[in-house]
Protein backbone atom coordinates (compact mmCIF):
# COMPACT_ATOMS: atom_id res chain seq x y z
CA UNK A 1 0.00 0.00 0.00
CA UNK A 2 3.32 2.63 0.52
CA UNK A 3 3.81 1.54 -3.28
CA UNK A 4 2.72 4.22 -5.22
CA UNK A 5 3.97 6.59 -2.24
CA UNK A 6 7.18 5.38 -2.97
CA UNK A 7 6.76 5.68 -6.69
CA UNK A 8 6.04 9.41 -6.33
CA UNK A 9 8.65 9.21 -3.52
CA UNK A 10 11.11 8.46 -6.47
CA UNK A 11 9.33 10.84 -9.22
CA UNK A 12 10.12 13.50 -6.66
CA UNK A 13 13.57 12.98 -5.85
CA UNK A 14 14.22 12.56 -9.97
CA UNK A 15 12.10 15.89 -10.22
CA UNK A 16 13.96 17.92 -7.83
CA UNK A 17 17.09 16.64 -9.26
CA UNK A 18 16.45 17.25 -12.65
CA UNK A 19 13.73 19.88 -13.02
CA UNK A 20 11.36 18.85 -15.86
CA UNK A 21 12.06 15.32 -15.75
CA UNK A 22 9.86 12.97 -14.01
CA UNK A 23 6.54 15.20 -13.50
CA UNK A 24 5.65 16.34 -16.62
CA UNK A 25 4.89 20.54 -16.70
CA UNK A 26 2.60 21.12 -14.00
CA UNK A 27 4.73 18.73 -10.88
CA UNK A 28 2.86 20.18 -8.12
CA UNK A 29 -0.37 19.50 -9.59
CA UNK A 30 0.45 15.76 -10.51
CA UNK A 31 1.62 15.11 -6.96
CA UNK A 32 -1.64 16.86 -5.17
CA UNK A 33 -3.57 15.29 -7.72
CA UNK A 34 -1.78 11.68 -7.61
CA UNK A 35 -1.82 11.76 -3.28
CA UNK A 36 -5.25 12.55 -3.61
CA UNK A 37 -7.03 9.76 -6.09
CA UNK A 38 -4.46 7.13 -3.72
CA UNK A 39 -6.30 9.14 -0.56
CA UNK A 40 -9.62 8.51 -1.96
CA UNK A 41 -8.90 4.72 -3.90
CA UNK A 42 -7.54 3.48 -0.43
CA UNK A 43 -10.55 4.98 1.80
CA UNK A 44 -12.78 3.04 -0.58
CA UNK A 45 -10.28 0.09 -0.11
CA UNK A 46 -10.96 0.66 3.60
CA UNK A 47 -15.09 0.51 3.09
CA UNK A 48 -14.48 -2.65 0.82
CA UNK A 49 -12.59 -4.74 3.24
CA UNK A 50 -15.99 -6.10 5.55
CA UNK A 51 -17.79 -6.17 2.39
CA UNK A 52 -15.15 -8.05 0.91
CA UNK A 53 -14.44 -10.89 3.83
CA UNK A 54 -18.21 -11.76 3.97
CA UNK A 55 -18.40 -12.65 -0.02
CA UNK A 56 -15.26 -14.78 0.49
CA UNK A 57 -16.09 -15.95 3.60
CA UNK A 58 -13.12 -14.75 5.44
CA UNK A 59 -13.56 -13.51 8.42
CA UNK A 60 -10.26 -12.80 9.65
CA UNK A 61 -9.88 -9.91 6.35
CA UNK A 62 -11.45 -7.75 9.27
CA UNK A 63 -8.13 -7.47 10.44
CA UNK A 64 -6.77 -5.71 7.49
CA UNK A 65 -9.09 -3.16 7.87
CA UNK A 66 -6.92 -0.94 10.44
CA UNK A 67 -4.18 -1.21 8.55
CA UNK A 68 -5.76 0.21 5.45
CA UNK A 69 -8.10 2.85 6.79
CA UNK A 70 -4.54 4.29 8.67
CA UNK A 71 -2.45 3.89 5.23
CA UNK A 72 -6.00 6.10 3.82
CA UNK A 73 -5.57 8.47 6.01
CA UNK A 74 -2.00 8.65 5.52
CA UNK A 75 -2.27 10.17 1.87
CA UNK A 76 -5.19 11.99 3.13
CA UNK A 77 -2.68 13.63 5.09
CA UNK A 78 0.01 13.93 2.38
CA UNK A 79 -2.77 15.24 0.02
CA UNK A 80 -3.77 18.27 2.13
CA UNK A 81 0.30 18.88 3.00
CA UNK A 82 0.90 19.25 -0.53
CA UNK A 83 -2.28 21.57 -0.83
CA UNK A 84 -0.83 23.27 1.51
CA UNK A 85 2.45 23.83 0.90
CA UNK A 86 2.49 23.20 -3.46
CA UNK A 87 -0.33 25.10 -4.37
CA UNK A 88 -1.44 27.34 -1.46
CA UNK A 89 2.52 28.13 -0.23
CA UNK A 90 1.74 27.66 3.26
CA UNK A 91 0.33 30.90 3.49
CA UNK A 92 -2.43 31.09 6.03
CA UNK A 93 -4.40 33.71 4.40
CA UNK A 94 -4.92 31.79 1.70
CA UNK A 95 -6.01 28.74 2.85
CA UNK A 96 -8.32 30.40 5.48
CA UNK A 97 -9.84 31.80 2.53
CA UNK A 98 -9.98 28.59 0.25
CA UNK A 99 -11.58 26.60 3.39
CA UNK A 100 -14.26 29.33 3.47
CA UNK A 101 -14.88 30.24 0.18
CA UNK A 102 -14.13 26.91 -2.28
CA UNK A 103 -16.99 24.45 -1.05
CA UNK A 104 -14.64 21.64 -2.39
CA UNK A 105 -11.95 22.35 -0.07
CA UNK A 106 -14.64 23.26 2.69
CA UNK A 107 -15.69 19.72 1.94
CA UNK A 108 -12.10 18.22 1.66
CA UNK A 109 -11.29 19.87 4.99
CA UNK A 110 -14.02 18.39 6.63
CA UNK A 111 -13.01 14.55 5.71
CA UNK A 112 -9.82 15.16 6.86
CA UNK A 113 -11.15 16.47 10.40
CA UNK A 114 -13.29 13.64 10.79
CA UNK A 115 -10.81 11.17 9.63
CA UNK A 116 -8.41 12.23 12.78
CA UNK A 117 -10.82 10.64 15.78
CA UNK A 118 -11.11 7.75 13.89
CA UNK A 119 -6.99 7.23 13.29
CA UNK A 120 -6.76 8.45 16.45
CA UNK A 121 -8.79 5.32 17.83
CA UNK A 122 -8.08 2.91 15.19
CA UNK A 123 -5.71 1.10 18.08
CA UNK A 124 -7.00 -2.00 19.77
CA UNK A 125 -6.16 -0.46 23.34
CA UNK A 126 -8.77 2.42 22.12
CA UNK A 127 -11.02 0.43 20.60
CA UNK A 128 -11.70 -2.00 23.99
CA UNK A 129 -11.94 0.99 26.06
CA UNK A 130 -14.54 2.52 24.11
CA UNK A 131 -16.32 -0.85 23.84
CA UNK A 132 -19.88 -0.18 22.25
CA UNK A 133 -19.47 3.39 21.38
CA UNK A 134 -16.35 2.61 19.01
CA UNK A 135 -18.62 0.77 16.33
CA UNK A 136 -20.67 4.28 16.55
CA UNK A 137 -17.67 6.60 16.70
CA UNK A 138 -16.04 4.71 13.46
CA UNK A 139 -19.26 4.87 11.71
CA UNK A 140 -18.59 8.39 10.61
CA UNK A 141 -16.39 6.79 7.86
CA UNK A 142 -19.90 6.09 5.42
CA UNK A 143 -19.75 10.35 5.84
CA UNK A 144 -16.18 10.89 5.29
CA UNK A 145 -16.44 8.82 2.27
CA UNK A 146 -19.08 10.89 0.65
CA UNK A 147 -17.42 13.55 1.96
CA UNK A 148 -14.58 12.71 -0.45
CA UNK A 149 -16.68 11.83 -3.30
CA UNK A 150 -18.79 15.27 -3.40
CA UNK A 151 -14.83 16.51 -2.86
CA UNK A 152 -13.85 15.03 -6.21
CA UNK A 153 -17.44 15.72 -8.02
CA UNK A 154 -17.20 19.45 -7.03
CA UNK A 155 -13.60 19.56 -8.59
CA UNK A 156 -14.84 17.98 -12.22
CA UNK A 157 -15.08 20.16 -15.35
CA UNK A 158 -16.50 19.25 -18.10
CA UNK A 159 -16.37 15.55 -17.83
CA UNK A 160 -17.72 13.28 -15.20
CA UNK A 161 -16.04 9.69 -15.26
CA UNK A 162 -13.82 10.28 -12.82
CA UNK A 163 -17.01 11.38 -9.97
CA UNK A 164 -19.34 8.25 -11.96
CA UNK A 165 -16.28 6.00 -11.34
CA UNK A 166 -15.76 6.39 -7.21
CA UNK A 167 -19.71 7.03 -7.00
CA UNK A 168 -20.30 3.79 -8.38
CA UNK A 169 -17.68 2.17 -5.83
CA UNK A 170 -19.39 3.82 -3.27
CA UNK A 171 -22.93 2.89 -4.08
CA UNK A 172 -22.38 -0.39 -4.30
CA UNK A 173 -19.89 -0.74 -1.12
CA UNK A 174 -23.03 0.89 0.73
CA UNK A 175 -25.45 -0.89 -1.18
CA UNK A 176 -23.73 -4.22 0.06
CA UNK A 177 -24.22 -3.04 3.96
CA UNK A 178 -28.20 -2.88 3.64
CA UNK A 179 -28.77 -5.91 1.61
CA UNK A 180 -26.77 -7.64 4.19
CA UNK A 181 -28.23 -5.23 6.92
CA UNK A 182 -31.52 -6.16 6.31
CA UNK A 183 -30.71 -10.16 5.67
CA UNK A 184 -29.40 -10.83 9.00
CA UNK A 185 -32.32 -8.76 10.19
CA UNK A 186 -34.65 -11.17 8.44
CA UNK A 187 -32.52 -14.05 9.84
CA UNK A 188 -32.63 -12.63 13.32
CA UNK A 189 -36.40 -12.38 13.17
CA UNK A 190 -36.22 -16.54 12.11
CA UNK A 191 -34.44 -17.75 14.44
CA UNK A 192 -36.32 -15.80 17.08
CA UNK A 193 -39.92 -16.75 16.03
CA UNK A 194 -37.67 -20.48 15.50
CA UNK A 195 -37.26 -20.06 19.26
CA UNK A 196 -40.82 -19.07 20.32
CA UNK A 197 -42.07 -22.38 18.43
CA UNK B 1 -39.72 1.35 -73.35
CA UNK B 2 -39.06 2.55 -70.20
CA UNK B 3 -36.54 -0.13 -67.62
CA UNK B 4 -35.80 1.75 -64.57
CA UNK B 5 -32.17 1.46 -63.62
CA UNK B 6 -31.36 0.68 -60.89
CA UNK B 7 -28.55 2.78 -58.72
CA UNK B 8 -25.22 1.47 -60.30
CA UNK B 9 -23.60 2.75 -56.39
CA UNK B 10 -24.40 0.29 -53.16
CA UNK B 11 -23.90 2.45 -50.28
CA UNK B 12 -21.27 -0.65 -49.58
CA UNK B 13 -19.52 0.10 -52.04
CA UNK B 14 -19.03 4.10 -51.53
CA UNK B 15 -15.80 4.60 -49.39
CA UNK B 16 -16.45 5.92 -45.85
CA UNK B 17 -14.89 9.14 -44.97
CA UNK B 18 -12.82 8.00 -42.32
CA UNK B 19 -10.79 5.32 -45.42
CA UNK B 20 -10.32 7.79 -47.56
CA UNK B 21 -9.03 10.53 -45.00
CA UNK B 22 -6.41 7.80 -43.80
CA UNK B 23 -5.53 7.24 -47.51
CA UNK B 24 -4.50 10.94 -48.25
CA UNK B 25 -2.95 11.22 -44.99
CA UNK B 26 -0.89 8.02 -45.56
CA UNK B 27 -0.38 9.20 -49.22
CA UNK B 28 1.07 12.49 -48.19
CA UNK B 29 3.42 11.23 -45.45
CA UNK B 30 4.67 8.30 -47.87
CA UNK B 31 5.08 11.50 -50.42
CA UNK B 32 6.78 13.61 -47.51
CA UNK B 33 9.28 10.45 -46.76
CA UNK B 34 10.52 10.07 -50.15
CA UNK B 35 10.96 13.88 -50.50
CA UNK B 36 13.07 13.52 -47.37
CA UNK B 37 11.01 16.34 -45.85
CA UNK B 38 8.95 17.10 -43.05
CA UNK B 39 4.76 15.92 -42.87
CA UNK B 40 3.24 19.12 -43.94
CA UNK B 41 0.66 20.43 -42.33
CA UNK B 42 -2.93 21.18 -43.98
CA UNK B 43 -1.11 20.53 -47.55
CA UNK B 44 1.27 22.67 -46.75
CA UNK B 45 5.29 22.27 -46.59
CA UNK B 46 6.56 23.04 -43.34
CA UNK B 47 8.67 25.05 -45.03
CA UNK B 48 5.98 27.28 -46.45
CA UNK B 49 6.19 29.01 -43.67
CA UNK B 50 9.47 29.82 -43.22
CA UNK B 51 9.09 30.73 -47.65
CA UNK B 52 6.22 33.13 -46.55
CA UNK B 53 8.02 35.12 -44.05
CA UNK B 54 6.78 36.97 -41.03
CA UNK B 55 8.06 40.08 -39.51
CA UNK B 56 9.47 39.18 -35.98
CA UNK B 57 7.25 40.12 -32.79
CA UNK B 58 8.04 42.11 -30.05
CA UNK B 59 8.99 40.89 -27.04
CA UNK B 60 7.22 41.86 -24.06
CA UNK B 61 9.96 41.38 -21.22
CA UNK B 62 8.74 37.99 -20.22
CA UNK B 63 9.63 34.71 -20.24
CA UNK B 64 8.70 32.53 -23.44
CA UNK B 65 6.84 29.73 -22.16
CA UNK B 66 9.07 26.14 -23.75
CA UNK B 67 7.43 25.21 -26.50
CA UNK B 68 7.11 21.29 -24.89
CA UNK B 69 5.14 23.05 -22.41
CA UNK B 70 2.85 24.94 -24.67
CA UNK B 71 2.54 21.87 -27.01
CA UNK B 72 1.95 19.23 -24.15
CA UNK B 73 -0.16 20.85 -21.52
CA UNK B 74 -3.71 21.99 -23.05
CA UNK B 75 -7.11 21.82 -22.95
CA UNK B 76 -8.59 21.19 -26.00
CA UNK B 77 -11.53 18.54 -24.53
CA UNK B 78 -12.22 17.55 -28.04
CA UNK B 79 -9.54 14.99 -27.23
CA UNK B 80 -9.50 14.41 -23.84
CA UNK B 81 -10.09 16.45 -20.69
CA UNK B 82 -6.87 15.39 -19.06
CA UNK B 83 -4.16 17.84 -20.31
CA UNK B 84 -1.71 15.70 -21.81
CA UNK B 85 -4.43 14.12 -24.00
CA UNK B 86 -4.74 16.77 -26.76
CA UNK B 87 -0.64 15.76 -27.68
CA UNK B 88 -1.62 12.20 -27.54
CA UNK B 89 -4.31 11.73 -29.61
CA UNK B 90 -4.67 15.19 -32.07
CA UNK B 91 -2.69 13.66 -34.87
CA UNK B 92 -6.37 11.71 -35.63
CA UNK B 93 -7.50 15.17 -36.87
CA UNK B 94 -7.09 15.40 -40.48
CA UNK B 95 -6.51 18.91 -41.24
CA UNK B 96 -6.21 18.73 -45.29
CA UNK B 97 -8.43 19.62 -46.71
CA UNK B 98 -9.34 22.26 -44.28
CA UNK B 99 -12.21 24.97 -45.44
CA UNK B 100 -14.11 27.61 -43.45
CA UNK B 101 -17.73 28.72 -44.04
CA UNK B 102 -18.30 32.68 -43.73
CA UNK B 103 -22.20 33.27 -43.31
CA UNK B 104 -24.59 35.46 -41.50
CA UNK B 105 -25.11 39.33 -41.72
CA UNK B 106 -21.82 39.62 -44.60
CA UNK B 107 -22.73 41.06 -47.95
CA UNK B 108 -20.62 38.33 -49.34
CA UNK B 109 -21.37 34.66 -47.92
CA UNK B 110 -18.94 31.64 -48.95
CA UNK B 111 -16.12 29.26 -47.97
CA UNK B 112 -12.88 29.95 -47.98
CA UNK B 113 -9.93 27.05 -47.97
CA UNK B 114 -6.78 28.04 -45.94
CA UNK B 115 -4.36 29.03 -48.98
CA UNK B 116 -7.17 31.78 -50.16
CA UNK B 117 -7.52 32.80 -46.49
CA UNK B 118 -3.68 33.79 -46.10
CA UNK B 119 -3.65 35.19 -50.03
CA UNK B 120 -2.91 39.20 -49.70
CA UNK B 121 -2.56 38.75 -45.80
CA UNK B 122 0.63 39.44 -43.84
CA UNK B 123 1.29 37.10 -41.38
CA UNK B 124 2.90 38.89 -38.00
CA UNK B 125 4.27 37.30 -35.26
CA UNK B 126 2.67 38.16 -31.22
CA UNK B 127 4.04 37.56 -28.29
CA UNK B 128 0.96 37.27 -26.09
CA UNK B 129 0.58 36.06 -22.52
CA UNK B 130 -2.11 33.54 -22.56
CA UNK B 131 -4.26 33.21 -19.16
CA UNK B 132 -6.31 29.71 -18.43
CA UNK B 133 -9.53 30.48 -16.50
CA UNK B 134 -7.97 27.75 -14.19
CA UNK B 135 -5.61 29.96 -12.98
CA UNK B 136 -2.55 29.22 -15.33
CA UNK B 137 -0.64 31.01 -18.01
CA UNK B 138 2.08 31.28 -20.64
CA UNK B 139 3.98 33.38 -22.89
CA UNK B 140 3.52 32.21 -26.66
CA UNK B 141 4.68 33.85 -29.57
CA UNK B 142 1.52 32.83 -32.56
CA UNK B 143 1.83 33.44 -35.97
CA UNK B 144 -1.30 35.04 -37.31
CA UNK B 145 -3.32 38.25 -38.40
CA UNK B 146 -5.89 40.42 -37.17
CA UNK B 147 -9.70 38.62 -37.27
CA UNK B 148 -10.45 42.24 -38.64
CA UNK B 149 -8.40 41.00 -41.82
CA UNK B 150 -10.30 37.78 -42.49
CA UNK B 151 -14.00 39.12 -42.04
CA UNK B 152 -13.72 42.33 -43.89
CA UNK B 153 -13.54 40.19 -47.17
CA UNK B 154 -17.06 38.97 -46.50
CA UNK B 155 -17.89 42.50 -45.90
CA UNK B 156 -19.91 42.78 -42.67
CA UNK B 157 -22.89 44.43 -43.38
CA UNK B 158 -24.68 47.18 -40.60
CA UNK B 159 -26.47 44.33 -38.68
CA UNK B 160 -23.36 42.23 -37.57
CA UNK B 161 -22.99 42.71 -34.27
CA UNK B 162 -21.62 39.78 -32.98
CA UNK B 163 -19.47 36.93 -34.38
CA UNK B 164 -19.94 33.28 -33.69
CA UNK B 165 -17.06 30.74 -34.14
CA UNK B 166 -17.49 27.20 -34.28
CA UNK B 167 -14.97 24.11 -34.30
CA UNK B 168 -14.76 21.06 -36.51
CA UNK B 169 -17.49 18.11 -35.15
CA UNK B 170 -15.53 14.81 -35.97
CA UNK B 171 -16.22 12.60 -33.57
CA UNK B 172 -14.46 9.92 -35.43
CA UNK B 173 -11.46 11.57 -35.50
CA UNK B 174 -11.64 13.66 -31.95
CA UNK B 175 -12.22 10.98 -29.11
CA UNK B 176 -13.38 13.65 -26.71
CA UNK B 177 -16.56 13.95 -29.05
CA UNK B 178 -17.61 10.18 -28.86
CA UNK B 179 -17.19 10.42 -25.36
CA UNK B 180 -19.68 8.59 -22.97
CA UNK B 181 -18.20 10.97 -20.21
CA UNK B 182 -18.19 14.59 -21.34
CA UNK B 183 -20.76 16.66 -20.48
CA UNK B 184 -20.40 19.09 -23.46
CA UNK B 185 -22.69 20.00 -26.25
CA UNK B 186 -20.69 19.24 -29.34
CA UNK B 187 -19.66 20.83 -31.71
CA UNK B 188 -17.53 23.68 -29.25
CA UNK B 189 -18.79 27.64 -29.94
CA UNK B 190 -17.54 30.50 -29.21
CA UNK B 191 -18.47 33.99 -29.62
CA UNK B 192 -17.80 37.88 -30.01
CA UNK B 193 -18.82 41.40 -29.70
CA UNK B 194 -17.83 42.36 -33.48
CA UNK B 195 -15.63 45.47 -32.07
CA UNK B 196 -13.92 43.16 -29.67
CA UNK B 197 -13.19 40.86 -32.99
CA UNK B 198 -12.09 44.19 -34.81
CA UNK B 199 -9.55 45.00 -31.62
CA UNK B 200 -6.09 44.91 -33.51
CA UNK B 201 -5.12 42.46 -30.81
CA UNK B 202 -7.36 39.99 -31.55
CA UNK B 203 -6.04 37.08 -33.97
CA UNK B 204 -6.06 34.43 -36.11
CA UNK B 205 -3.15 32.38 -35.77
CA UNK B 206 -1.95 29.69 -38.27
CA UNK B 207 1.58 29.20 -36.53
CA UNK B 208 3.32 29.55 -33.07
CA UNK B 209 7.00 28.96 -32.18
CA UNK B 210 8.00 29.94 -36.05
CA UNK B 211 6.27 26.85 -37.23
CA UNK B 212 2.60 26.15 -38.19
CA UNK B 213 0.39 24.99 -35.42
CA UNK B 214 0.37 21.49 -34.19
CA UNK B 215 -3.26 19.49 -33.94
CA UNK B 216 -3.02 19.67 -30.21
CA UNK B 217 -3.07 23.99 -29.95
CA UNK B 218 -5.36 24.55 -33.00
CA UNK B 219 -4.46 23.67 -36.14
CA UNK B 220 -5.42 24.63 -38.81
CA UNK B 221 -6.29 28.03 -37.83
CA UNK B 222 -7.58 29.22 -34.13
CA UNK B 223 -8.85 32.77 -32.61
CA UNK B 224 -6.31 34.67 -29.87
CA UNK B 225 -8.02 36.85 -27.78
CA UNK B 226 -5.10 37.61 -25.35
CA UNK B 227 -6.99 40.02 -23.12
CA UNK B 228 -9.73 37.42 -22.31
CA UNK B 229 -9.43 33.41 -20.64
CA UNK B 230 -8.14 30.88 -23.05
CA UNK B 231 -11.51 29.41 -23.55
CA UNK B 232 -12.45 32.41 -25.78
CA UNK B 233 -9.45 31.81 -27.93
CA UNK B 234 -11.54 28.89 -30.28
CA UNK B 235 -9.37 26.05 -32.00
CA UNK B 236 -9.60 24.55 -35.21
CA UNK B 237 -12.01 26.76 -36.66
CA UNK B 238 -14.40 25.77 -40.13
CA UNK B 239 -17.51 28.42 -39.19
CA UNK B 240 -17.52 31.88 -38.96
CA UNK B 241 -21.19 33.19 -38.61
CA UNK B 242 -21.87 37.93 -38.09
CA UNK B 243 -24.97 37.68 -36.39
CA UNK B 244 -27.22 40.59 -34.44
CA UNK B 245 -27.62 38.50 -31.63
CA UNK B 246 -25.40 37.43 -28.91
CA UNK B 247 -24.57 33.91 -29.86
CA UNK B 248 -23.90 31.06 -27.03
CA UNK B 249 -20.24 29.91 -26.11
CA UNK B 250 -19.79 26.55 -24.99
CA UNK B 251 -18.88 26.78 -21.23
CA UNK B 252 -21.23 29.27 -20.79
CA UNK B 253 -24.21 27.19 -21.87
CA UNK B 254 -22.56 24.12 -19.82
CA UNK B 255 -22.33 26.23 -16.30
CA UNK B 256 -23.53 29.59 -16.79
CA UNK B 257 -22.57 30.58 -13.14
CA UNK B 258 -19.12 29.78 -13.99
CA UNK B 259 -17.93 31.05 -17.11
CA UNK B 260 -19.87 34.03 -19.02
CA UNK B 261 -19.75 35.10 -22.21
CA UNK B 262 -17.21 37.58 -21.64
CA UNK B 263 -14.91 36.46 -19.69
CA UNK B 264 -12.59 39.31 -19.58
CA UNK B 265 -9.03 38.37 -17.55
CA UNK B 266 -10.12 40.17 -14.11
CA UNK B 267 -8.18 39.09 -10.96
CA UNK B 268 -10.88 41.00 -8.79
CA UNK B 269 -13.42 38.46 -10.03
CA UNK B 270 -13.38 35.46 -8.54
CA UNK B 271 -14.47 31.97 -10.25
CA UNK B 272 -16.89 30.30 -8.16
CA UNK B 273 -13.93 27.45 -7.02
CA UNK B 274 -11.08 29.60 -6.88
CA UNK B 275 -9.41 32.76 -6.71
CA UNK B 276 -8.34 34.74 -9.76
CA UNK B 277 -6.06 36.62 -8.50
CA UNK B 278 -3.18 35.23 -9.01
CA UNK B 279 -1.62 32.60 -11.55
CA UNK B 280 0.69 29.43 -11.86
CA UNK B 281 3.30 30.79 -14.82
CA UNK B 282 4.79 28.01 -17.29
CA UNK B 283 7.64 26.83 -16.81
CA UNK B 284 6.70 25.64 -13.67
CA UNK B 285 8.82 24.31 -10.94
CA UNK B 286 8.39 22.51 -7.92
CA UNK B 287 8.11 25.47 -5.70
CA UNK B 288 7.79 28.18 -7.88
CA UNK B 289 5.89 31.35 -6.77
CA UNK B 290 2.72 32.54 -8.17
CA UNK B 291 2.39 35.77 -9.95
CA UNK B 292 -0.69 38.15 -9.62
CA UNK B 293 -3.09 38.55 -12.36
CA UNK B 294 -3.42 41.90 -14.16
CA UNK B 295 -6.53 43.18 -15.33
CA UNK B 296 -7.28 42.40 -18.99
CA UNK B 297 -4.20 40.53 -18.57
CA UNK B 298 -2.12 43.31 -18.55
CA UNK B 299 -3.90 44.58 -21.88
CA UNK B 300 -5.52 47.67 -20.62
CA UNK B 301 -5.68 49.33 -24.11
CA UNK B 302 -8.87 47.25 -24.99
CA UNK B 303 -10.83 48.92 -21.55
CA UNK B 304 -12.35 51.79 -23.64
CA UNK B 305 -14.42 48.70 -25.36
CA UNK B 306 -16.12 47.83 -22.02
CA UNK B 307 -16.60 51.69 -20.53
CA UNK B 308 -19.72 51.97 -18.07
CA UNK B 309 -20.38 48.17 -18.40
CA UNK B 310 -20.21 46.20 -14.88
CA UNK B 311 -17.87 43.44 -15.47
CA UNK B 312 -18.34 41.86 -12.36
CA UNK B 313 -21.92 41.47 -13.88
CA UNK B 314 -20.48 40.41 -17.24
CA UNK B 315 -18.00 38.34 -16.25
Amino acid sequence: MGLPLALLGVDVYRELQVPGSALGPDPADEIIRGLGSWAITMLLATLAVSPLSRLVHRPWLIRFRRMVGVWAFAYVVLHFVGYLGLLAGFQLASIADDVVKRPYITVGFAALLALIPLAVTSTRGWQRRLGRRWRTLHRLVYAIGIAAWIHVLWLSKGGFADPLVYGLALAFLFGERIVFAMRSKQRRAARASGQAQ
Amino acid sequence: MLTKKRASIKPSEITPESVYRSRRRFMRTSLAAAAGAAVPAFGLPASWLAERGFTAGEEIGEEITPEADATQYNNFYEFGTEKSDPAQYAHAMTIDPWTVKVSGEVAKPGEIGLEDMLAGIDLEERIYRLRCVEAWSMVIPWIGFPVKKLLDKFEPTGNAKFVEFKTLLRPQEMRGQRSLFSSIDWPYVEGLRLDEAHHPLAIFAVGMYGKLLPNQNGAPIRLVVPWKYGFKSIKSIVEIRLTARQPRNTWNVLQPSEYGFYANVNPTVDHPRWSQASEKRFPLSLFKPRIETQMFNGYGEVASLYSGMNLRRNY
